[in-house]
């Protein structure tokens, strides 16, 4: 573990593994929740976990040195079910990166227990790792300018949902009704870093998929 | 609608609802937004007796134009400009009375960027998780100010300041901005850490609420690998892949895949929000 001095009151912490840093933000939060540890924002990442807002940066750095981190993080307090039509456009590409056939990516993808590593690029946006390493994927070689809310996309070893509608590089694979952000909501975000997600295959009634098809982006 | 309310009539280039922000979200990717000059908004609130967290205008560059529905108390700090009341001139960084149905405009910035209209009783639109602010990075808060739009105002406070000018710094003419490097400082070759902390650069016309633009010296990376996205700060001097440095303001992103060389002390992120287009930029390492 690696702890990098930010700025004039932030830590950043930084462990070998997205595993280590899943098990450090849970350690974190630990600490804030009883009353040890007094910090802004804890924000983590895909290798780190960086505490912004510290009064006494040095103190905090010093205590995090002897830190144990527990082997596994402990089991998060909710499941989000994400039912998905798995009609993405990039369906294709991704069967032929994994190097399976094409009906094969939506059952894998399906069976795979993930978790939110951590959010970013938008409210609401999660890093879903619990895919193994083989099924890593590139971004498209170029983004699209308009991604439709609620698609389900891969890019590395990630997967992520759309909140909104808005530019991005991910591949494809499907599209959920369900709203993962929405500030009117309590809480806005259905996922936050530590929540496990499913992905619940519906099966897409014949019309609605091919109006979807008809209206995603050429590139 | 109440009268209790401010007509639009110039929306100006780019004029925006701001307050505090939203800080404590960042792990969900929300940015903190709010105001980029803080001492400047926070004495336009206090000179028309608001508290420190009422919500003000930021406007850019071109001032804007507004019209309360009732008679309510203005004022404009932050970039110096002419501040008139139906053509006529009105002091600037000082507490204006304004007719019900009278136009203050805010004139063009002529030096700085970013003029504070604080209005007695707050600009009072819907917060979004407990603040009012526009982030123009994720699109929470309000849209930016269009001709013609109504903004809702609070009841009057306190009675304004009893001052009749308060002193404000003015926007810098060369923007020193001291540092502290890391944390990624070593993925960069001393050479560029070097140019990074000894060459002048200038600010980019690209700059804007996420980030200030630094054109100058590239910094050539000793690195190539790519860096995981990891969290950022406000005032992370973030370099992406053209080698030119951007200071982080308050709509940067949460998270970041481009290694962050240095970080500005938060005092002088006020003077980067009023450094226009052009204005020399020095980044001075200072002890932490």
């Amino acid at each position: 573990m690696r702890v990098l001095p930010v700025g004039e009151d932030a830590l950043l912490v930084e462990v070998s593994s997205g595993e280590e840093a899943q098990a450090l933000h849970a350690e974190l939060l630990r600490r804030r929740a009883e009353g040890s540890l007094s910090v802004g924002e804890i924000v983590p990442a895909a290798r780190t976990v960086l505490l912004d807002g510290l009064a006494e940066p040095a103190g905090v750095a010093a205590g995090l040195t002897s830190l144990a981190l527990p082997p596994v993080p402990p089991p998060a307090a909710r499941t989000v079910e994400i039912p998905v039509r798995y009609d993405g456009p990039d369906l294709a590409d991704v069967a032929a990166h994994w190097g399976v056939p094409v009906r094969e990516v939506s059952r894998v993808h399906a069976e795979t227990a993930f978790r939110v590593a951590f959010c970013g690029f938008a409210p609401g946006f999660g890093y879903l790792t619990g895919l193994p390493a083989r099924y890593d994927v590139p971004r498209r070689p170029t983004p699209r300018t308009a991604v439709p809310a609620g698609s389900v996309a891969l890019a590395g070893p990630y997967t992520g949902v759309y909140p909104r509608s808005s530019p991005g590089g991910w591949q494809l694979i499907g599209t959920t009704d369900l709203v993962l952000w929405d500030h009117a909501r309590v809480p806005a975000a259905l996922l936050s870093p530590g929540t496990r997600v499913r992905f619940v295959p519906v099966a897409p009634a014949v019309t609605e998929t091919a109006t979807a098809t008809a209206a995603e982006p050429a590139v | 609608m109440t009268d209790r309310a401010l007509a639009v009539v110039r929306a100006g280039a780019l004029t925006t609802v701001q307050d505090r922000g939203r800080p404590g979200h960042a792990h969900l990717g929300v940015p903190r937004s709010g105001v980029l000059d803080g001492p400047a908004a926070a004495l336009a609130n206090r000179l028309v007796g608001n508290t420190p967290e009422a919500a003000v205008l930021e406007t850019t560059l071109n001032g804007c134009s507004v019209s309360p529905r009732s008679t309510v108390t203005i004022a404009v700090t932050g970039a110096p400009c002419a501040v008139t009341v139906d053509g006529g001139p009105v002091a600037w960084g000082a507490p204006v009375r304004v007719r019900a149905g009278s136009v203050l405009d805010v004139g063009p910035a002529v030096s700085g960027v970013r003029a504070y209209v604080a209005v007695s009783g707050g600009l009072t639109v819907e917060p979004v998780l407990g603040s009012r602010a526009t982030d123009l990075l994720s699109g929470l808060g309000p849209a930016p100010l269009t001709d013609g739009a109504v903004l809702p105002l609070g009841p009057p406070g306190r009675a304004h300041a009893p001052v009749d000018a308060a002193p404000q710094p003015a926007p810098p003419a060369e923007l020193l901005l001291r540092v502290a490097l890391g944390p990624r400082d070593d993925w960069f070759t001393p050479e560029a850490v070097r140019l990074f902390t000894s060459r002048t650069y200038r600010v980019s016309p690209a700059s804007n609420r996420i980030g200030l633009r630094a054109t100058g010296p590239a910094l050539e990376r000793a690195r190539r690998a790519e860096l995981p996205s990891e969290g950022v700060v406000l005032g992370a001097v973030q370099v992406p892949p053209d080698g030119t440095p951007v200071v982080f303001l308050a709509d940067h992103p949460t998270t970041g895949g481009y290694p962050v060389i240095a970080c500005v002390r938060r005092a002088d992120l006020p003077a980067a929000a009023q450094a226009a287009p052009g204005t020399p930029v020095r980044f001075l390492v200072a002890r932490r």
